[in-house]
């Protein structure tokens, strides 16, 4: 277990135990073990997954030996999802590796109960037409879904799964919430042991800036009949003019910090647009089969109303200070206490709610509540349109106004790359397999593309004829280094997914590989 | 395009269709002086290519870029086999780190057809290498089964048993798996040509600043995975420093080799091209790196509050305190294990909890976070800007390119200009002086100049290969002691503005500084020239 620990130390600090426990659980089936897909198990396989399957029915030839570096000189001939799994055993020995000798559309027909042992399908270099019946699969099995397409120097990735919550979505913009402008009393009874004004210099410099900023916020509202500043001019102009009076030599780091942080006096934190929808969602009323998650929300709703008047509980965590150690724990202990005091009124609202729908009203602990709370700003709901949805999508119009922007590569490769599924459904092979038949192919794939964007009900705009020319030149090559970043990209996913941590892609991610951009499609 | 054109291109913004073009032509130049050298026969993998051996098409998808014309291209793209050649036999690719994105790039330039990579790294490896350095691993148990389903599938739980082979067992023990403590270069190296056919990787177990400068000249391109801001910044001086100009301040397209460079933390990371000369080097654009967090001393000797703050007090104030004389080594487990137990206490003593062994460890050697995922998106956002500047196969990005993974996926490119005042790659950072200023004025002036004074200790100065002033060896400063008193305008023929060339020990590369002498007697601020 130390090696354990040691081994996977640099992804720990990233997701925590908890996290990697997730990843161990995880059962993950790859389709097709092409560059894409024996990429993106390869990440998977290094950060620790539980077991894997590969599912390909094809046998090593030589453009394997050009493209993957999980086939050898050796393998040639032999089965390539027993090659692919035998050398990505390789990288760890924890994991368990298993393969099946089968195309991924004959297992489709023959046996689609196989896909319910996997917790995780990541589908590779699939068609429209079979990626449609395995959509329609996983949702039924309730297995989730990554779909990933590396097509020359193009990509595209997509997530489907009904729905998806994420308590721990970890933004990089993490709101404090100090509620400088509104101290509660135990907050205040410490704020008014200081005085600001202090004639004693060292004890001055060490005052913690969050009390510097309720103290003077508290003096300007008596001068301005109980008011805020009223706009960030006044802000800027008046209250930081202020509070940089109140400074007593150039080098007090707390009062270089007030300066910095009094934005949040007037803009503390609020209820952010995505929290809201969730609130707003009808999955709030709650009933006995309803996820746990959905019945603490239903508790946030509840706690936002009474105990937080209008506020989600508190976190309880604040930034460093510069101060004296026992002013700043103390601070800190003020806000964690102010924080266990917001989870046991959560507690109480989870209890009572968990009664109302008949469930045992202590089977969500305690801790699970906490961890909630903690992260109620930034919970993430993710639901995917079916990609039946998708492919019968009247998004024309948006794709319309994308096409008309300067930078229209992103919604053309979308049409064209689901364009040269259709155009194989026609010819039986990919535009641009031979270079005798390039230039009719360019004329027969634009004619395809033409006639997606009219069932989308976005006709009449052009695509790029450069882009068109370049698919074709491409003739569905997996060129390893965009299959590379695709399949990097589809097992980054599926750790957000497993780990139930940071906030997946919502859409249709769209890769230009010609200029290293993406672009992510609602449609 | 012609020089004057170019010139054009190098004061403004420049695109990568210029730049790629100057570039490609530069290849196309020193492909052909490499063949006059070496009339060899191509080599074990292209003499394949019409053997029947059925390897024609190992490189069939590639291929399809490289042998068939296109529209979104890189100017003077020439598609046709000698492409694929030039790649398998003329190229020379240096890959800068075989950690984790180096291990990527390593496999990424392979499998994109270079046929001569050389590898660089210092460091050995580590259990912790292995959640993202696929080159390298260990064996925890000693069997493994790998169980083929193929034709049970029906049957699967109740006939697995009964098909288990141990296929990747024997994988690991005929490869012999044991690398922790080996050099990274070297197994990296190893493992690469061992999968892929035809590729050579030459691997050097040093530190960057080992290799004689020459050394970095043997390669066409240089492609970085490194961790570090130092080495970067010290590759960065090296290949600026080859970097000649003409006299209108063009870079000589045949000195320039370009740098793709790639960094990652946690989700996130970066992927950009540096053409000295042309494009903003590391240097303009320091900025780009985020500041390191650092702590004052009095905050962790008098007040700490958080368990950095008391770990980093047993790291730097304790250390020293209680252990006179005894060097601090972070890979050395008894001396983590004291800062781990001395950062405990202190944090008992002040109230202050949650140190853990991790964190220490991870605050005292200032750990990032690395993924397999990001490593790969990034290495092989690099490996393939290699690829577009070696063939022109396709446009190129835009200098700098970001990845996000942490919030939905972006990749998007920040195009950035060029600061004319960089020390490193400035064809001449202006600096304006009086007409009547001596050599050694001058170079008082240069040592007191907030943009050069960190850089500069004891400079010489040279002016078009003619040295004004050399501060060794003593034969060559006692001949040119005497220039010091002599008047700068005079010393340069009396150009009214011209760029000399500063040589100093502090420097890697060369300084250039375009003076301009302007009229008056007056000292000038030096802090304000030029600016
Ligand atoms: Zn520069």
């Amino acid at each position: 277990m130390a090696l354990r620990s040691t081994k996977y130390d640099r992804q720990l600090r990233i997701w925590g135990e908890h996290g990697q426990s997730a990843l161990e659980r995880a059962h993950i089936c790859v389709l097709n073990c092409g560059p894409t897909g024996s990429e993106a198990l390869k990440n998977l396989v290094l950060g620790g997954i539980g077991s894997f399957t590969v599912v390909d029915a094809s046998k090593v030839c030589a453009s394997d030996l050009g493209n993957n570096y999980f086939v050898d000189w050796d393998s040639l001939g032999q089965s390539k999802a027993k090659t692919v799994s035998a050398f990505l055993h390789e990288l760890n020995d924890a994991v368990d590796a298993k393969f099946v000798e089968e195309s991924p559309e004959a297992l489709l027909e023959s046996n689609p109960a196989f896909f319910s042992q996997f917790t995780l399908v990541i589908a590779t270099q699939m068609q429209e037409n079979s990626l449609l019946k395995l959509d329609e699969i996983c949702r039924q099995l309730n297995v989730m879904l990554i779909i990933a397409r590396s097509y020359g120097l193009a990509g595209l990735l997509r997530i489907s799964v009904e729905e998806h919550d994420v308590i721990e979505s970890k933004p990089d913009n993490k709101v404090e919430d100090l509620r400088l402008h509104n101290p509660w009393p135990e907050l205040q009874r410490y704020v008014d042991e200081f005085d600001i004004d202090t004639t004693d210099n060292v004890i001055h410099k060490h005052i913690p800036f969050a009390v510097l900023l309720i103290k003077i916020t508290q003096d300007w509202k008596r001068a301005h009949n109980g008011k805020l500043p009223a706009n960030v001019r006044e802000l800027k102009v008046n209250f930081l003019t202020i509070t940089a009076r109140r400074r007593v030599e150039e080098d007090e780091d707390n009062y270089t910090e007030a300066l910095k942080s009094a934005y949040v006096v007037l803009f503390p934190p609020e209820i952010s647009t995505e929290l809201h929808a969730i609130l707003e969602d009808k999955l709030t009323e709650v009933n006995a089969s309803s996820p746990d998650f959905w019945v603490m929300v239903a508790a946030l709703k509840q706690y936002i109303a009474k105990e937080g008047q209008g506020e989600p509980p508190l976190d309880g965590a604040i930034p460093d200070m510069h101060s004296f150690t026992d002013y700043y724990i103390k601070l800190q202990k003020i806000y964690q206490a102010r924080a266990e005091a917001d989870v046991t009124a959560m507690v109480g609202h989870v209890s009572c709610i968990l009664k109302q729908i008949g469930r045992d009203s202590s089977s969500i602990p305690r801790t699970t509540i906490k961890h909630f709370c903690k992260n109620t700003r930034h919970l993430r709901v993710l639901r995917c349109k079916t990609l039946r949805d998708e492919f019968s999508s009247k998004a024309g119009p948006e794709l319309q106004r994308l096409l008309a922007n300067e930078e229209s590569s992103h919604p053309a490769l979308y049409v064209l790359l689901r364009a040269v599924d259709h155009f194989a459904a026609t010819y039986n092979r990919y535009p641009g397999a031979f270079d005798g038949e390039l230039e009719e192919d360019v004329s027969r794939l634009k004619a395809i593309a033409v006639s997606i964007l009219n069932d989308m009900g976005g006709g009449g705009v052009a695509l790029p004829e450069d882009l068109i020319s370049e698919v074709c030149r491409f003739g569905a090559g997996e060129i390893h280094t965009v299959a590379s970043i695709v399949g990097g990209i589809a097992s980054q996913e599926a750790i957000k997914l497993l780990t139930r941590q940071f906030t997946p892609v919502q859409g249709t991610f769209v890769y230009n590989a010609m200029s290293a951009t993406s672009l992510v499609l609602n449609l | 395009m012609h020089r004057w054109e170019y010139h054009i291109c190098n004061i403004h913004v420049v695109t990568f269709e210029t730049l790629t073009w100057m570039l490609h032509s530069t290849f196309c130049l020193q492909r052909l002086s490499m063949a006059d050298q070496q009339q060899q026969p191509s080599s074990l993998l292209s003499s394949r290519i019409d053997d029947g051996s059925g390897m024609e098409n190992r490189w069939r998808d590639i291929e399809r870029l490289l042998l068939r014309s296109g529209n979104l291209v890189g100017p003077g793209f020439e598609p046709g086999p000698e492409l694929r050649e030039a790649l398998q036999n003329d190229f020379r690719v240096l890959v800068i780190g075989a950690g984790g994105l180096g291990c990527e790039l390593l496999k990424d330039l392979a499998l994109s057809g270079f046929g001569h990579i050389d590898v660089i790294d210092m460091d050995t490896i580590d259990v912790s290498n292995l959640n993202r350095q696929f080159l390298f691993r260990i064996v925890t148990q000693s069997f493994h089964l790998l169980i083929d389903f193929s034709h049970t599938l029906h049957y699967y739980l109740v006939s697995a048993a009964k098909h288990e082979q141990s296929v990747a067992g024997s994988h690991a023990l005929r490869l012999g798996m044991q690398d922790v403590g080996k050099p990274k270069s070297e197994v990296a190296a190893a493992r690469v040509m061992q999968r892929v056919k035809g590729v050579t990787v030459i691997p050097h177990f040093c530190k960057i600043e080992d290799k004689d400068i020459a050394f970095y000249k043997d390669f066409q391109i240089i492609v970085l995975g490194l961790d570090s801001l130092e080495a970067r910044c010290y590759i960065n001086s090296v290949i600026c420093g080859f970097v000649e100009y003409e006299e209108d301040g063009s870079p000589d397209l045949s000195t320039i080799k370009p740098l793709v460079d790639g960094g990652t933390e946690g989700f996130k990371g970066h992927a950009r091209v540096i053409i000295p000369g042309i494009t903003p080097c590391f240097h303009c654009s320091l900025w780009l790196f985020p500041p390191q967090i650092t702590f004052p001393l009095c905050t962790l000797a008098e007040t700490p509050r958080s368990p950095a703050h008391c770990i980093e007090y047993a790291h730097l104030i304790q250390w020293g305190q209680d252990r006179i004389g005894e060097y601090f080594d972070a890979d050395n487990p008894e001396h983590m294990k004291w800062i781990y137990d001395q950062a405990l206490k202190r944090g008992e003593q002040f109230n202050i909890s949650g140190i853990t062994y991790s964190l220490t460890q991870g605050v005292v050697k200032n750990i990032v976070p690395a993924i397999a995922s990001t490593n790969a998106v990034v290495a092989a956002t690099c490996a393939l800007e290699t690829l577009k500047i070696a063939t022109m196969c396709s446009t190129g990005m835009d200098i700098y390119m970001q990845y996000t993974g942490t919030e939905g996926i972006y990749l998007r490119t920040v195009p950035h200009d060029k600061d004319r005042n960089c020390i490193i790659c400035s064809p001449g950072v202006p600096l304006e002086v009086d007409k009547s200023i001596t050599l050694q004025k001058f170079i008082d002036t240069l040592l007191k100049d907030s943009r050069f004074k960190l850089k500069l200790s004891k400079p010489s100065v040279s002016y078009h290969g003619n040295n004004l002033y050399m501060q060794a060896p003593a034969v060559l400063e006692e001949m040119t002691r005497p220039n010091l008193q002599e008047q700068l305008l005079r010393l340069m023929g009396g150009e009214t503005s011209d760029v000399l060339n500063i040589n100093d020990r502090r420097l890697t590369g060369v300084l250039r500084v375009r003076v301009t002498f302007r009229e008056g007697a007056d000292t000038i601020d030096m802090d304000t020239a030029g600016t």
